[in-house]
């Protein structure tokens, strides 16, 4: 790895040893000789094995649970219903006041998503368990779905999350976020030219190659220890201690092995249900998605969709750019109503623009929950972006490189968030990027520099 | 449940074993014997985080049942070195890179000793067909064909040597 | 559930434990991915103790145990012309177990071994508990649920003419995963005209299938990209794609020409 000190030399210190040096990772030899130990790396007797009871609909309503006959299957201990869960509707985020809580840990009226959990069943074995789960009964009035961010938004269409009342996070007594700065319209109506582009991704699948889990074991003195893959330890300890209504010193969560996680693993699903098993039954329980679970019920990363309206000069400077971006929650928040303010932070992408419009909506619909996984929010957006960027050069006949170096911010720029610029970088990267494909740049781009905008 | 004795031998050692009929060697190894180095991503032969060696060749401990290992030979993670020995493969991986999260390392390398036992010069294709049925979401292929290319390179210098 | 194994010591004792529910496991890369998933106690045999993995190489004709592996094929020298197929079958670990009788029952996408030796026009030797019978692989496979309560004991077909045998996998990750499309030709040439095509495509319906619109339009023919391109607009003409993980039924039938006028045009 090469560590330039060339820029912004006499800007920064030039005292770090560490970057640009490798090292072994400190925990590569518990790796290469099997010997890390992830959560599943334990065995505790009496341990019982939790299946869930999912839903086979995208939208319905619960008429009825009879767990009657999954409750004689050979070797089946408990089966726990959303009743037993004494604070069945949360939501992850209400540690940072994200409102409302509008997630049941076991689904009881309704069912919002394909896969959602309804009943969880304890067993002495994953057979029986998977077993009687099978054999519990659950009538469901089918109600319609919806599965498209716009389509949710129309006046009539189903409403998915009650808790919310409609298909739309709430942000301060708005519908969306949003960034408003200068005028778009009066800058597109003097803008030689005006491109408006759509694009769309598909939810992603983080799929980590261990799947989530986690095991609860019944400690002393009424304590409760959770062996977790969890990415988010804390997030995981204050919720299940909301959820039950527990004071946290009895919850203790041991973690922070993870078999590839992409903010796949911060989600609080298994452990919440796991702990409550545990301290109803007395023994360990082991909770894992199986990989069908983690592909089918685990947050994938958010789709979305992306309108982004620019007006450009012939010159090259962009005037305006005109956002209007929908998150997929799927049905429940979880990071999304998040995710969603950091897609409306990152816009307009890192470029000087004078003009500034963007509202980012997070929609609720009957798609899985999405949630975080490596840069939610902004991966998507920068790619739209990025894209646009490119047809945007290609229309006024400029090359694309020296296009960004042109529009990109500059120490001292004021950016569509009323912040200004600190610590600029992007045209030294957009500079060594072009070094390295031995891309030719013109001398003008050349010269640039972050640290101010040339005349 | 009933038990059915199998024995076999298991990194090198004599393993006389009561399995359950129908568990897989996975399931063995990992909840009757405590050899937690061999991994389960999908109990569907997808991942290969299971894989062990049986005869000198790669299988899918999840899709392989204890049962028919009698008499046979298995080599997990766990034999690959002895205590506080490393195989040149297990080096390679810690100085290369090649293991992130480190859950599909063990199925890695030992996928990779199978090539190399065999093949000890292997090519690059050879290495990439040698990990296909190996997933990694983390570190990425390229660090772990290197590695393997490294370790092999490695391994045949001293035979050299000896000619 | 519970699972019982047993090792058959004839073949035709195993028919009668297939008549009460019973199940062979071969290399057990399927029927074990079920096991881990389902809760159904079953009966399995295995014919580990029945000798069926031996290649036999007489006279151009090969016979193949239903218990060889595809790693076994790939190894055998004399079997070159399958290697590519038997390495397009999952990864290493995959072929050291899968067997070729379990592929035969194979269900789409799987089953690549199994369109390859459609195209040689296998025959299938099987006993039903009464008698051994012979079936050509076509028949084999039109009932091949039914033909599940039989022992397959050996595939044997005669070895293809050299550069008379094409195969092509199509898969979305390089190297090896389950087919998208899968193609396997045998395109005789006499006397200048191809004689006697056989084209037989994977992944393309519920089991390998004959495309024989396509081996009808190449009869008689001089090989020559016009009769390719004739060709390759029949050659999905009589399958039923699904729709799976791995591609769409439209892509199927969208990507199977392209593929087909490469393989020969090559
Ligand atoms: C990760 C992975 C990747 C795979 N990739 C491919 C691929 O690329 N291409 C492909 O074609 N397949 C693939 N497969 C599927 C499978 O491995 C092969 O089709 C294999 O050949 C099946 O053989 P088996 O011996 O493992 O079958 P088993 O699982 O043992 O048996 C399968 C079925 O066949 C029956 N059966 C087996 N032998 C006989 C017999 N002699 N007589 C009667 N019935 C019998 C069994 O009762 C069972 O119903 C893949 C599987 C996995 C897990
Ligand atoms: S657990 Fe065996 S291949 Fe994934
Ligand atoms: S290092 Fe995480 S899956 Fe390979």
């Amino acid at each position: 790895m090469e560590y330039r000190k060339d820029y912004f030399t006499g800007t920064q210190t030039q005292d770090l040893t560490e970057v640009g040096v490798t090292r072994q990772r400190s925990d590569v030899l518990g790796h290469v000789t099997g010997k890390t130990q992830y959560y599943a790396d334990r065995q505790f007797a009496g341990l019982l094995h939790l299946k869930m009871v999912r839903s086979p609909h995208h939208h319905a309503r619960i008429k009825s649970i009879d767990v009657a006959k999954a409750l004689k299957v050979p070797g089946v201990v408990r089966i726990l219903t959303a009743k037993d869960v004494p604070q069945n509707i949360y939501t992850i985020l209400c540690l940072i006041q994200v409102e409302p809580n509008d997630e049941p840990v076991l689904a009881f009226d309704k069912v919002r998503f394909k896969g959602e959990q309804i009943v969880a069943v304890l067993a002495e074995s994953e057979a029986a368990a998977r077993d009687a789960a099978a054999k519990v009964k659950i009538v469901y009035e089918v109600l319609p779905a919806v599965f498209d961010v716009e389509e949710a938004l129309k006046p009539g269409a189903p409403l998915v999350n009650e808790y919310h009342g409609r298909n739309y996070f709430t942000y301060e007594g708005h519908h969306c976020r949003r960034v408003r700065y200068g005028d778009v319209e009066r800058a597109f109506a003097k803008a030689d030219h005006v491109v408006e582009e759509m694009y769309q991704s598909s939810p992603i699948e983080h799929a980590p190659t261990e799947t989530t889990g986690c095991i609860v074991v019944p400690d002393q003195n009424d304590r409760y220890t959770c062996y977790s893959n969890t990415q988010a330890l804390y997030f995981t300890l204050d919720n299940t201690a909301l959820i039950l209504n527990s004071p946290f010193q009895k919850l203790r969560l041991v973690g922070g092995t993870v078999g590839g996680g992409f903010g796949g693993k911060v989600d609080v699903i298994t452990e919440p249900i796991a702990f409550l098993a545990a301290m109803l039954t007395k023994r360990p329980v082991k909770y894992e998605y199986s990989r069908e679970e983690e592909m089918q019920v685990s947050s994938p990363r958010a789709a979305e969709r992306i309108y982004i309206k620019d007006g450009l000069m012939k010159d090259g400077r962009i005037t305006a750019r005109k956002v209007t971006l929908y998150v997929d929650a799927g049905a429940y928040s979880r990071h999304s109503p998040y995710g969603t303010t950091k897609a409306a932070a990152h816009m307009p992408g890192p470029y000087t623009i004078p003009n500034v419009w963007v509202d980012c909506h997070c929609v609720y619909t009957n798609r899985t929950p999405s949630s975080a996984m490596r840069g939610f929010g902004v991966t998507i957006g920068d790619f739209a972006l990025e894209v646009q960027m490119d047809k945007l050069a290609r229309l006024i006949g400029m090359d694309p490189m020296e296009f960004r170096i042109l529009n990109a911010y500059r120490d001292g720029d004021m950016k569509a968030h009323q912040k200004q610029v600190e610590g600029a970088a992007l045209v030294e990267c957009v500079q060594a990027a072009a070094d390295l494909a031995r891309w030719p740049l013109c001398d003008r781009s050349k010269t640039a520099s972050s640290l101010k905008r040339e005349v | 449940m009933t038990k059915v004795p199998v024995e076999f031998t298991l990194n090198t050692r004599e393993q006389n074993e009561f399995v359950e009929t129908g568990s897989t060697l996975l399931s063995a190894l990992r909840d009757r014997l405590g050899l937690y180095g061999t991994k389960a991503g999908c109990h569907q032969g997808t991942c290969g985080a299971c894989t062990v060696i049986i005869d000198g060749e790669p299988h899918l401990s999840c899709l392989t049942l204890a049962e028919r290992c009698q008499g046979k030979d298995v080599t997990t993670l766990e034999g690959l070195a002895p205590a506080g020995a490393l195989h040149p493969l297990q080096q390679a991986f810690m100085d290369g890179f090649a293991a992130q999260c480190g859950f599909c390392t063990p199925g890695m390398i030992l996928a990779a000793k199978c090539l190399l036992d065999r093949n000890p010069d292997p090519t690059r294709d050879e290495v990439v067909d040698a990990i296909s049925g190996n997933i990694c979401r983390c570190t990425g292929y390229e660090p772990i064909i290197a590695a393997i290319l490294t370790a092999a390179q490695g391994m045949r210098k001293p035979a050299r040597k000896r000619a | 559930m519970s699972v019982t194994l047993s090792a058959a010591k004839q073949a035709r004792l195993v028919p009668a434990v297939q008549a009460k529910g019973g199940r062979i496991i071969a290399g057990g890369t399927l029927i074990v991915a079920d096991l881990n998933y389902g809760a159904d106690s079953v009966a399995l045999i295995t014919l580990d103790r029945l000798g069926f993995d031996k290649i036999a190489v007489k006279g151009g004709k090969v016979t193949l145990g239903a218990m060889v592996t595809m790693a076994a094929v790939a190894r055998d020298r004399r079997l070159k012309f399958l290697h590519p197929v038997a390495n397009s079958i999952g990864g290493p670990a995959v072929r050291a177990m899968a067997t070729i009788g379990g592929n035969l029952f194979a269900p789409a996408p799987y089953g690549d071994m199994t369109a390859a030796l459609l195209t040689l026009d296998a025959e299938i030797t099987l006993h039903d508990g009464k008698a051994t019978r012979k079936l050509p692989i076509e028949t084999f496979l039109a009932q091949r649920r039914k033909l599940q309560k039989h022992c397959v004991v050996s595939i044997s077909f005669a070895a293809p003419s050299a550069g008379t045998f094409h195969y092509v996998k199509v898969v979305r990750r390089k190297p090896v995963s389950a087919s998208v499309v899968t193609i396997a030709a045998v395109i005789p040439q006499k006397a200048g005209k191809i004689k006697d095509a056989r084209i037989a495509l994977g992944a393309m319906a519920a089991n390998a299938i004959r495309a024989r619109k396509a081996e009808a339009a190449l009869e008689g023919r001089k090989l020559g990209n016009d009769i390719i391109a004739t060709a390759a607009k029949l050659i999905a003409a009589e399958a039923s794609p699904a729709d799976d993980a791995y591609a769409t039924a439209w892509y199927r039938r969208e990507i199977a020409p392209v593929h087909f006028v490469r393989l020969l045009a090559a």
